[in-house]
């Protein structure tokens, strides 16, 4: 066998080795076409696995949401990037300069326009709020004729042939509305009455001022309001004015109230406010001195003040005043103040306020605190409505326009215009939702909601301010005054235009118009300021102190209706912000009810929010409502909010209910009067009121409310009354050290930032709008009734709101501490997260879902939280919030949250902050998008963060300035500089800002619950009362 | 086989022989169950079946379904957990603190009080799981597991994750210890099957015993192991209601943020314990006619436990209103004021009632040793613990530092439907507990019966 060399090959190539044979030799198939070794038994069973389990997936249907992006990126829009636009807020008579921000097209804050000098920056809560209504579901998607869907060339055409037969026949035309501060649409009505000549304007507002107009024309002979400086005044005295919340500029003058209520170690100065009021109202409870009085004593008390001046001014006395406590105190204090002193009254009668006009003038206050610059926020004419009602009713009218008006449900005589409109034969409504009115009106020309229009208001003479869209309409709208362009036969309609050749033509004074215009719409505001009227008073103050004697008589019960500072005169009772915002006395939400003092109400049992439904008869009308129990309340008198019992609002608004108390203000001498005798019962049907807050005394916790009055505060070297001290073993003298210096860690630092914020309890008025800012910038879930019944409102920043009680020191006792005091001493706390540095929220979680930030903040990580609620328990604030439902895509809270469960409504939130899911804690995060945007902003400029850069939107909200919020670590910082805060040294014995703790020495300063060693990151400033230290309730 | 004292009582009586103890003992698991115990399964299940719907209901919903609120963010959940966990002391209290004294009496009622531990701490366990809000995450996030978020850790610092470890530790360990004791019982009823020519039931106990022979070397170890495990558990008992305690003690709550909580919370914890294991072996005594291994002697023993630790507890009690007087504190004052006399009294007041002033009546010899007096007895001590884990966690929150945030707790149908699940439970599992395993502890009872010799010599001198 050796011998066989037989070779077998398998090719020439095998024999001749050659190479490219060589290479393949290992190959079955040599150089076969390549094998695909991709496919192996292995990717067949991968392949298998997953095409079922996509088959699997893809039969679980999964929500399709279509995410459409921009074709061609319009200008100006950055994904992620917020665009601002200044703009103005009109509602009827109301106005705020605006700054609104936008998102990716939408607007999702509305923010204060500090370039305004009418509203200074300062917002409200329905100013706020308004950012909601423009997502409302029940807005009007398109006209409607007939109550039906129509277009608007349909609704047009319709509308010109009708008002073009009533025109030819005679008929009288009606326009009716609020009180309108657009100059250009003023200019627009008369383009409009320059068509129809026997259309007629007629003017109304809800909270009517028509009894001022009155009385100043009687007394300087033009019926106008004056500017008011509640800045200027040492002594104030206001009858029955609840200039905070429903005066004449509501905003201006609490920005001006605080400023005179501010106190610091320069300015050891403050006012003093005397209040006489009947419902415990939002001014009254920032009062020195409040009495109670009946509604119909208001014009005998302002008489009686009358006499006490007019005794040292010199004049003669007029009529029969009655004496009040604290009367005459008011009467020195004015007079010894003179030139610095204001008094107002909230009655709505010529006469009252014609007495007023008197005091004020014998005080000198004309040119000094009540300034001759009109304002145009209510020029409603009370009369002018009545007879246009009664022109209705008579079927005088052919034809009426509401313009953005809704007097059937809010205009004390509705329900009579409700009857007549049955014989006007053109009902023309143009309000962006059907409202009560609406509903009745055959045609409805829906308007834009503000933010989509433009538009321009003139507050106060001279004083413009303009409105931009800051989204083009959501639905198919239209400005109501190119509406009423088109009816009118005009060719030129383009409402924006009009109004750029308007104040081009009114206000351009020559240069490049364009950079001009852009300015004004950059600063949405233009001022010139005119010469003040000078006002000279020459009132018959007799004759109006004997009308009041004539037109008030005390009946057993009396009642006020009045404008709450929630849903305020209802107009926006469908914006769930302001239904689930506390009001800001009673703290109810949710609900209407009645206001009675603790005596009248029996055996109500005042904590408790189970109540008694009441039987009220007013003005011939019967209703019942629930009972609150008020302390403050006036004895024998009832407080019934308006702005409420709406009939066609939408949901929100409906499912409130209540009863619609424009129904019973009657006309007395010529104006609404919003009080008058009543009947009241308490029945035997029980009612659960929603409240936020059940227990409303601060047991005189002074490590929670520190006050003092101003001689106190003045005296050289004032200190706090209540220092918590902690006794120690060590060998100083007393062995007390200050809670903050125990700690078990030393030496902790903040390298960066330091965040802190300081509250000053003095200024905070209790207004609420930081409430709502917060809601609205931080995506807050808004649960509804039943659930704040069941004590889960979601509110981060929630104002705590204290009554003193009538205990005393020497005869201290927890069960009397725990009631408030008849006429109880009022207090706001505006409490949020303290961001704690030692927060013991922090320790207690199990998953680390609460932790501390480097910068001081106290964070949530939603993610990782599993819902124990052992932080929240442990929070000594009580600030944590609990989301125990899932409140977003969740048909339960539709109502009550549509900005989570309406597409519309989910168009506010805002994108920079989750929303938050079911089981997680949630709390206020110091705006940590706003602080983080800030650093972003200076990091990409390469430059460190400017102290005022960063704001957060409770602080941007106040419009007192009560709320300030920076960097501790930067000693220039105005937080810093206000608190006075001092390092602290560290192990080297070297003061080092960066160091944890901080020392604030602003006397003023303290920290709640500082002795539990929590070292809070907020700083509260004591509030100080301008009364003498006997007066001063001090629980 | 033991050396009887003269001086002491038997413990068992009824001069049972080593026979009969297998035989009373496991009979009850060969023989049918009877009617009543149907009838109390049927009610056991009816019940855990709707306390389950409530449970299906919350995790459905949210927690949101129980009357909790912002100030009050634990009621029957915690105190529905504390309450069983405290009853779920004496099992091991029992068979690990009293084997360590010698205390043979234990033998007879070990076994069943073992049983209702673990019940009871699977029950406690139901609610931390249930009161969170999103469950599904948090079963596993409270463990310390790695991770892929890097280095992410459950808080050490957390009470909560202390109580996780503790009550995780004392579960394993009592299951384990139970789980031991029953093997050469187990056997016994192996081979009681076997001789009866009951096939499956031989197999199932051959394999639950793990084929226990009883070879003296493996009794030897069986021994040492309850040793062991005796000693391990010792501490469980004491740590496993501190770390409770402290989830209250180390926050900064008034009427939390107490030192004195860990004895306090044990005593309580042991008290209630007995209680419970009172109650239920009162029923078992009767319904399984096991005079004569659970004597009076036995109850009366027990009650005397009852005494002493429903003493410590008033103490502390007393000891709480003194501290929140003494220390001046006004939040710590205020809290107590409002427990004594607040909208929440009546609770307070009939925790003092059940847990203070009934457990005296046991100083009297007739109450203690009367098989009623102490049932019922037994029920209001249980009933005045659950209140005083109420009156700690409720009324401590809805009053605490900030009056503006004040409110009032009520349960819904959720709370009551939640506690009535671990109630359901708790008696189906002890019934199929009570038929299936045996009650009492034969191996460890057959060393106290009597030696034969012994009770001639009784017999003669009679």
């Amino acid at each position: 066998m050796e011998e066989s060399k037989k070779i077998y090959w398998k090719g020439l190539e095998q024999l001749t080795n050659d190479s490219e044979f060589v290479k393949h030799a290992d190959n079955e198939f040599g150089q076969a076409p390549e094998e695909n070794t991709g496919h192996s038994r292995r990717d067949f069973l991968r392949m298998m696995g997953f095409g079922m389990s996509a088959v699997a997936l893809a039969a679980c249907e999964a929500p399709i949401r279509k995410a459409i992006p921009y074709v061609n990126k319009p200008m100006d829009v950055d994904p992620s990037i917020a665009n601002y636009y200044a703009s103005t807020y009109t509602n009827g008579g109301d106005y705020c300069s605006i700054v609104v921000k936008v998102r990716e097209g939408r607007p999702i804050k509305v923010d204060g326009n500090s370039l305004s000098s009418v509203t200074k920056g300062g917002t409200s809560a329905q100013v706020e709020a308004s950012v909601l209504s423009l997502y409302d579901n029940s807005r009007l998607r398109a006209p409607k004729a007939f109550n039906s869907k129509t277009t608007w060339e349909n609704l047009d055409k319709i509308i010109i042939d009708k008002l073009g037969s009533v025109a030819t026949s005679g008929g009288k035309i009606a326009i009716v509305s609020n009180t309108i501060l657009s100059p250009s649409t003023k200019a627009t009505i008369d383009k409009f009455k320059a068509k129809y000549p026997s259309a007629q304007h007629v003017v109304y507002d809800q909270v009517s001022a028509y009894g001022i107009l009155k009385a100043n024309e009687e007394s300087f002979g033009t019926a106008m309001i004056p500017s008011y400086d509640f800045s200027k005044a040492n002594v104030i005295v206001s009858i029955a004015s609840d200039f905070l919340t429903s005066g004449v500029s509501p905003i201006e003058a609490t920005k001006q109230y605080a400023q005179g209520r501010e106190v610091g170690e320069d300015k050891k100065e403050m006012s003093r406010h005397y209040q006489f009021e009947t419902i415990l109202s939002l001014t009254g409870a920032n009062a020195d001195y409040r009495t109670m009085i009946r509604p119909s004593e208001e014009g005998a008390v302002g008489v009686e003040l009358y006499n006490l001046i007019a005794a040292k001014a010199g004049r003669a006395s007029v009529g029969k005043g009655k004496s009040v406590t604290y009367l005459e105190d008011a009467a020195n204090d004015l007079w010894a103040s003179r030139g610095k002193a204001l008094v107002v009254a909230g009655s709505n009668d010529k006469a009252v306020q014609v007495v007023v006009n008197g005091i004020n003038d014998m005080l000198g206050s004309y040119g000094t605190t009540i300034l001759g610059t009109p304002v145009n926020f209510r020029q409603g004419n009370d009369e002018a409505m009545a007879n246009f009602i009664k022109d209705a009713e008579a079927g005088n009218v052919a034809a009426v326009i509401f313009y953005n008006c809704n007097p059937v449900y809010d205009h004390p005589m509705g329900a009579n215009l409700a009857e007549g409109l049955k014989k006007v034969g053109v009902k023309i409504s143009t309000a962006y939702k059907e409202d009560e009115t609406g509903t009745l009106a055959d045609f409805i020309a829906p308007d834009h909601h503000y933010l989509e229009a433009w538009n321009d208001a003139e507050p106060k003479k001279g004083y413009y301010s303009i409105a931009q869209p800051a989204i083009s309409p959501i639905f198919k709208s239209r400005a109501a005054q190119e509406s009423l362009l088109v009816w009118a036969g005009e060719t030129n309609v383009d409402y924006f235009e009009i109004l750029k050749n308007n104040w081009k033509s009114w206000f351009f004074t020559g240069g490049n118009f364009q950079a001009w215009w852009d300015k004004c719409l950059y600063d949405g505001v233009l001022e010139k300021p005119g010469a003040e009227v000078a006002l000279s008073f020459a009132g018959n103050v007799s004759a109006a102190a004997d009308s009041i004697a004539v037109n008030y008589k005390a009946s057993e019960w009396e009642f006020v209706a009045y404008e709450n500072g929630t849903v305020g005169n209802g107009s926006q009772a469908n914006n769930p912000l302001l239904q689930e915002l506390p009001d800001p006395i009673t703290k109810a939400v949710w609900d209407h009810y009645v206001t009675v003092s603790a005596k009248d109400a029996g055996d109500l049992d005042f904590r408790e929010a189970k109540t008694l439904y009441a039987n009220l008869k007013i003005n011939g009308k019967e209703v019942k409502l629930p009972i609150l129990v008020q302390p403050g309340q006036a004895p024998r008198t009832i407080g019934i909010p308006l702005g409420y019992g709406r009939t066609k609002a939408g949901k929100v608004a409906e499912t409130v209910g209540g009863a619609n108390a424009y129904g019973f203000v009657t006309m007395v001498n010529g104006s609404l009067s919003f009080s008058g005798a009543a009947d009241f019962k308490a029945s035997e049907e029980t009612y659960q009121i929603a409240t936020t807050q059940t227990h409303h005394t601060y047991m005189g916790r002074q490590t929670v409310i520190q006050e003092t009055v101003l001689s106190e505060f003045q005296q050289k070297d004032w200190q706090r009354e209540y220092q918590p001290a902690v006794s120690t073993w060590s060998d100083q003298e007393d062995h007390k050290v200050k809670p903050g210096e125990l700690s078990m860690w030393k030496g902790h630092h903040y390298n960066n930032h330091h965040w802190g914020m300081a509250i000053d309890l003095n200024t905070c008025t209790g207004c609420a709008a930081c409430v709502v800012a917060c809601n609205v910038e931080n995506n807050v879930s808004l649960v509804g009734r039943e659930e704040v019944i069941n004590r889960r409102e979601m509110h981060w920043l929630r104002i705590d709101r204290y009554y003193s009680s009538a205990v005393q020191p020497e005869s201290w006792s927890w069960k009397q501490a725990e009631a408030a005091a008849e006429n109880p001493e009022v207090v706001f706390q505006p409490m949020l997260c303290q961001h704690c540095n030692n927060a013991p929220c922090e320790t207690v979680c199990p998953v680390a879902a609460t932790t501390h930030s480097t910068e001081g903040l106290n964070q949530m990580a939603y993610n990782r939280c599993i819902g124990t609620r052992y932080c929240a328990n442990n929070c000594p604030y009580k600030v944590r919030r609990f989301n125990w439902f899932k409140y977003h895509d969740n048909q339960q809270f539709a109502t009550s949250n549509p900005a989570m469960n309406t597409d519309l409504g989910k168009m506010v939130l805002n994108p920079d902050v989750t929303v938050r899911s079911r089981g997680v804690m949630e709390k206020c995060s110091f705006c940590v998008q706003r602080i983080q945007n800030g650093k972003l902003g200076a990091k990409k400029e390469r430059r460190p963060l400017q102290d005022g850069e960063v704001v957060t939107a409770c602080q941007a909200a106040c419009s007192t300035g009560a709320i300030v919020f920076g960097d501790i670590n930067n000693p220039d910082s105005k937080i810093s500089k206000l608190l006075k805060i001092r390092p602290t040294k560290n192990k080297d014995d070297k003061e080092d800002i960066t160091l944890v703790d901080k020392i604030a020495d602003n006397p003023r300063a303290y920290q709640v619950l500082e002795e539990i060693g929590v070292k809070p990151n907020i700083w509260y400033l004591a509030k100080v009362r301008n009364k003498s230290k006997v007066e001063a309730q001090v629980n | 086989m033991q050396v009887a004292s003269s001086l002491r009582e038997a413990l068992i009586t009824g001069g049972k022989t080593v026979k009969d103890v297998s035989h009373d003992i496991s009979r009850h698991v060969e023989n049918k169950p009877t009617k009543l115990w149907w009838a109390a399964m049927a009610v056991s299940v009816a019940v855990m079946a709707y306390g389950f719907y409530c449970l299906c209901y919350l995790l459905w919903e949210g927690v949101g379904v129980w009357g909790l609120n912002k100030t009050v963010g634990w009621a029957w959940d915690i105190t529905n957990f504390v309450w069983w966990v405290g009853i779920g002391h004496a099992g091991t209290l029992i068979s690990a603190i009293l084997l360590l004294f010698r205390q043979r009496w234990r033998m007879s009622i070990n076994r069943a009080a073992e049983a209702m531990t673990i019940f009871a701490v699977i029950c406690a366990a139901t609610f931390p799981f249930a009161h969170m809000g999103r469950l599904w995450l948090g079963f596993y996030w409270v463990f310390p597991l790695p991770n892929t978020w890097g280095s992410l850790w459950a808080n050490f610092n957390s009470p909560l994750l202390w109580d996780v470890f503790a009550i995780s530790t004392y579960f394993t360990v009592s299951l384990v210890f139970w789980y031991m004791g029953l093997i050469p019982d187990f056997a016994v009823i192996r081979d009681r099957a076997v001789v009866q020519g009951a096939k499956i039931r031989a197999q199932v106990y051959n394999a639950l015993s793990f084929g226990w022979q009883g070879g003296a070397k493996t009794w030897m170890r069986y021994e040492s192991v309850a040793l062991i495990l005796a000693g391990l558990s010792t501490p469980l008992v004491l740590s496993v209601h501190t770390i409770v305690s402290m989830d209250f003690a180390t926050s900064v709550i008034p009427g939390w943020h107490t030192t004195i909580f860990p004895p306090y919370f044990v005593a309580g914890a042991i008290f209630s314990g007995f209680a419970m294991v009172l109650t239920l072996l009162l029923i078992t005594r009767k319904v399984f006619k096991l005079e004569d291994y659970i004597t009076i002697y036995h109850i009366e023993l027990m009650n005397i436990i009852i005494i002493i630790t429903g003493s410590i507890v008033g103490i502390a009690y007393i000891t709480e209103l003194f501290i929140a007087w003494y220390s001046g504190v006004e939040y710590e004052g205020y809290a107590f004021y409002n427990r004594v006399s607040g909208p929440f009294a009546w609770s307070y007041w009939s925790m003092m009632t059940c847990n203070v002033i009934s457990p005296q009546l046991f100083w009297i010899k007739k109450i203690r040793t009367s098989l009623v007096a102490t049932f019922v007895l037994s029920i209001i001590v249980n009933i005045g613990m659950w209140f005083e884990r109420f009156v700690i966690i409720v009324t401590s929150l809805h009053r605490d530092y900030i009056p503006s945030s004040w409110t009032m707790f009520s349960p819904t149908m959720y709370d009551i439907g939640e506690y009535l699940f671990t109630f359901g439970f708790f008696f189906t599992a002890f019934l199929l507990f009570a038929k299936f395993f045996p009650v009492i502890n034969m191996a460890e009872v057959k060393s106290i019966v009597k030696v034969s010799s012994l009770e001639k010599k009784e017999n003669a001198s009679h």
